[in-house]
């Protein structure tokens, strides 16, 4: 079985949730011998691990016939793709695209990020999927988020085959409620498209079907998981030079991720322990506002801003905490808890995120709730016995959340679309 | 002929409310009044009252002469006096009749038996007291939390003047014995055990109105010649389980009421009788002893006592508790003893294990983690309270002994005033004599 998929982010260079979950999710899948995986992305760095799919960018792609010869295409997309591909394309493009801005090769350029053109660079990607669909030969579509639902969609009418479309987040999510008009209306027609919807978490699934009216019949809950930390990662030492017990805050600062609870809740804690310290790591647009409020709260000097982080930079940050602190207003599964526990850190999650239906030792709170946060912290940093059991049982059960089992989930509603 | 002995448990801790970190050193009530008053009225008029009227009808009705042993642990008592006087009344009622036998626990259902012995011979001794006030009894058998025993418990119980105690009949123990014999324990030979009989027992507190049973439905009548079909040699069938049976793990309309007033009757009908505890251990021999070096109880497969002291979460939280019991024997501050007692019921330590994810059991809590959270900050407070009663500088030992110093200071004071008075009437008398 052989199944395209649309992503827009795919490991090393990723900005967010999306492209470790596309990874981790195609990484599980092709355990299976007999499934191949054609992945597309908008523009990969040639540095993409490509030893179990194969990788498609689509700004390798030509939409406009162009005469260059092959040594050229060798040296200009070589090390991306193998330069046959290139003239395969060629030979499939479908439509006069010559009004369009491209490049000596007849292709587009993307940015593969989140631009301010992301809607003109949504309906390029779809354009450049339909060569796709053409030439490659396959039994189902798979599109990851929002952003490749065009895409998707597009490629079902090339080629008749069952599209399936993962949702790893909704707008509902982003936004608290307001969801831009836009967004909605490529979500939403991508779900109606759509053969099968796989969401990441049932607060998700839910969203799908309330919001978006979809049949309950034709969405799937696939809960996300995480991949084994590497052994260097592992071998990170704990480098906190104080004493102080650590609690800590990773992620955007955004209103989806309700920081301001957690800095609400840290004033609690500090008011009965002195010597905890708060970090808040990540950047994002509510920063000024939490660092007046720490302010306001008149903690500043215990409540550490450490900005953006990256890499090996997130894992320091974990090694030397006691406790991680997630409190998502809507988190449609959010796979950092899953991080911090891989490294032996207790987590406090909110009730609100789609991964507190999957962990057990975590502990959950309404992320309104600052006193349940307050005390849950104020537990995990006083009694030492709370500690060492959710760091052990946390890890134990992590251990056990494997892509495998997800991938296995997947395969399951691809046999299911296909023999309908 | 065979006899079967029925033991019945009640027990009901005072659950504690949501107790916040930064309640600590500022409120000193623990407990959730609303709840604990709802828990215990519903259950009381669900099974308590019915039970104790049904039991009293079956002791009247004289047939098969019904007899029947409980335990009720002291915190269930003090919960019944202020919700639901009635059940204590028909307790009473009950002991009048003759055909009821009280037995002794420790007063807060608690695990002291397996933490401190002083505080476990002084719990036993405080419920001895309130059953003999409630209802003018003695008891002279003993019954631990959850019967749990071990050679190690069986020595201090026998220490403390028990002939006999209850505990369970677990497989891992037993072995290929059977436990419808009395037993002894192996290191104090005078001590005289009953062992559940767990297949019988069970077949009442657990399978009763399992429709999936392959012998449901259990009528009175089946049920009986079960138990006397038994091997002709073995003579007690013990049948232990909660009082909750009746009407609350099992409702008033699975038929189990009516199931129980027909018990007599075909006990009579197929030969067998009734008996307490004590008539039990009067009569008849002991086969041998049984030796038990862990701590058993007759909670789940496995008959241990995982599900309070199973993880680390729960041994820390005794731990504790353990640790400061010395300090809170010194003290004499009544609220504190009282919330002592109330902070020991092994149903604190319950709610914390995690034996069965996703299952909820009995517990107030979301999770183990919540119920460990509220204890520890209750804990907190409490250890609080006991430090600020004596400096934690002095060690008990040196406390003791300038506790005992300060009495006996006081004691001869009181003395010597004794004295100076009796000498001043003297000398007025004298005086007065002289004078005249």
């Amino acid at each position: 079985m052989k199944a395209l998929m649309f992503g827009w982010e795919f490991p090393p260079h990723i900005l967010g949730g999306l492209g470790t979950a596309s990874y981790g999710m195609t990484r599980g899948m092709a355990m299976q011998p007999d499934l191949d995986i054609v992945f597309v992305i908008p523009k990969p760095c040639g540095d993409e691990d490509q030893s179990f799919l194969q990788i498609v960018g689509a700004c390798n792609v030509p939409i406009v016939w162009h005469d260059v010869d092959f040594d050229y295409v060798q040296k200009r997309i070589g090390k991306y793709a193998d330069p046959q591909k290139y003239y395969d394309y060629r030979n499939h493009i479908y439509a006069d695209f010559s009004y369009r801005y491209v490049n000596d090769l007849g292709c587009m350029e993307f940015s593969g990020r989140y631009p301010d053109n992301l809607l003109e660079e949504i309906n390029n990607y779809s354009i450049v999927a339909g060569v796709i669909a053409r030439t490659e030969s396959f039994d189902v579509i798979h599109a990851h988020d929002w952003l490749t639902y065009p895409a998707g969609i597009h490629s079902k009418m090339v080629s008749g085959k069952p599209l399936v479309i993962h949702v790893h987040a909704t707008d509902y999510d982003r936004s608290r409620g307001n969801v831009n008009p836009g967004v909605y209306e490529i979500e939403k027609n991508g779900m109606d498209n759509a053969d099968h919807i796989i969401t990441v978490s049932d607060l998700t699934r839910s969203t799908v079907i309330e919001k978006y009216h979809q049949s309950p019949f034709k969405v799937t809950t696939v809960h996300n998981a995480v991949e084994p930390l590497s052994p260097d990662i592992l071998a990170i030492q704990d480098k906190k030079g104080v004493k102080d017990k650590v609690i800590t805050f990773l992620g955007r600062i955004t209103m989806q991720k309700g920081p301001e609870y957690f800095v609400e809740a840290a004033a609690k804690v500090l008011a009965k322990a002195p010597d905890a310290r708060f970090i808040m790591a990540g950047s994002g647009d509510m920063m000024d506002k939490m660092i007046r409020l720490a302010a306001a709260r008149d903690i500043s000097d215990r409540f550490h801003f450490t900005g953006f982080m990256k890499g090996k930079q997130v894992y320091e940050v974990l090694k030397a905490s006691d406790v991680y602190v997630m409190p998502s207003v809507s988190e449609p599964f959010g796979i950092s808890p899953l991080e911090a526990m891989q490294c032996g850190v207790p987590s406090i999650i909110s009730k609100q995120s789609g991964c507190a239906e999957i962990l057990r030792h975590a502990i959950k709170v309404d992320y309104w709730d600052i006193e349940a946060m307050a005390d849950a912290m104020y537990a995990i940093i006083t009694y030492p016995a709370m500690h060492k059991f959710l760091k052990e049982e946390g890890k134990k059960e992590v251990d056990n959340i494997k892509w495998e089992y997800a991938g296995l989930k997947v395969r399951r509603i691809y046999d299911q679309v296909i023999h309908r | 002929m065979k006899t079967i002995c029925f033991y019945f448990q009640l027990h009901q801790p005072f659950r504690l409310k949501r107790y916040r970190f930064f309640d600590i050193g500022n409120d000193h009530y623990y407990y959730d009044d609303f709840q604990n008053e709802e828990i215990v009225r519903q259950i009381a008029e669900r099974c308590y009252v019915p039970a104790n009227r049904t039991l009293l009808e079956m002791i009247r009705s004289g047939a098969g002469r019904f007899k029947a042993a409980f335990s009720i642990s002291g915190t269930a008592l003090e919960q019944m006096e202020i919700y639901t006087p009635e059940v204590i009344d028909g307790f009473r009622e009950l002991a009048k009749t003759g055909n009821v036998e009280f037995l002794t626990e420790t007063y807060a259902h608690s695990l002291s038996s397996l933490g401190d012995q002083e505080e476990f011979k002084a719990q036993v001794k405080l419920h001895q007291n309130k059953i003999y006030n409630l209802f003018g009894v003695s008891p002279k058998v003993f019954r631990n939390t959850e019967l749990i025993y071990s050679d190690e418990i069986s020595d201090i119980v026998y220490k403390m003047g028990f002939k006999g105690m209850l505990t369970e009949g677990a497989k891992h123990v037993l072995g290929w014995k059977s436990p419808n014999y009395v037993y002894t324990s192996i290191v104090q030979p005078q001590l005289k055990l009953l062992l559940k009989n767990d297949r019988f027992s069970e077949d009442i507190s657990i399978r009763f109105h399992n429709y999936s049973w392959s012998e449901y439905p259990l009528t009175a009548d089946k049920y009986m010649s079960w138990i006397a079909s038994a091997p002709e040699e073995e003579q007690i069938i013990n049948l232990f389980m909660n009082y909750d049976v009746l009407g609350s793990f099992h409702p008033a309309e699975s038929g189990i009421f009516e199931f129980f007033k027909a018990l007599p009757r075909y006990a009579e009908a197929n030969g067998l009788n009734f008996s307490l505890p004590s008539e039990v251990f009067a009569l008849l021999k002991p086969a041998g002893p049984v030796s038990v070096p862990y701590p058993m109880s007759w909670v789940d497969e496995e008959k241990d006592c995982s599900s309070w002291l199973g993880n680390i979460l729960q041994q820390e939280a005794f731990g504790k508790i353990t640790m400061i019991s010395e300090r809170v024997r010194l003290i004499e501050d009544r609220r504190i003893k009282q919330d002592w007692n109330y902070l020991q019921s092994s149903d604190h330590f319950y709610y914390m294990n995690t034996k069965h994810p996703g299952e909820k059991g009995f517990s107030p809590y979301d999770n183990p983690y919540e119920a460990f959270n509220n204890y520890m900050n209750v804990l907190s407070d409490f250890i609080y309270r006991v430090n600020a009663q004596y400096p934690s500088s002095i060690e008990n030992e040196e406390l003791n002994s300038l506790l005992t110093t300060i009495k006996n200071q006081g004691e001869e004071i009181v003395a010597l005033h004794q004295e100076v008075e009796r000498l001043k009437k003297k000398k007025a008398r004298n005086a007065a004599v002289a004078h005249n």
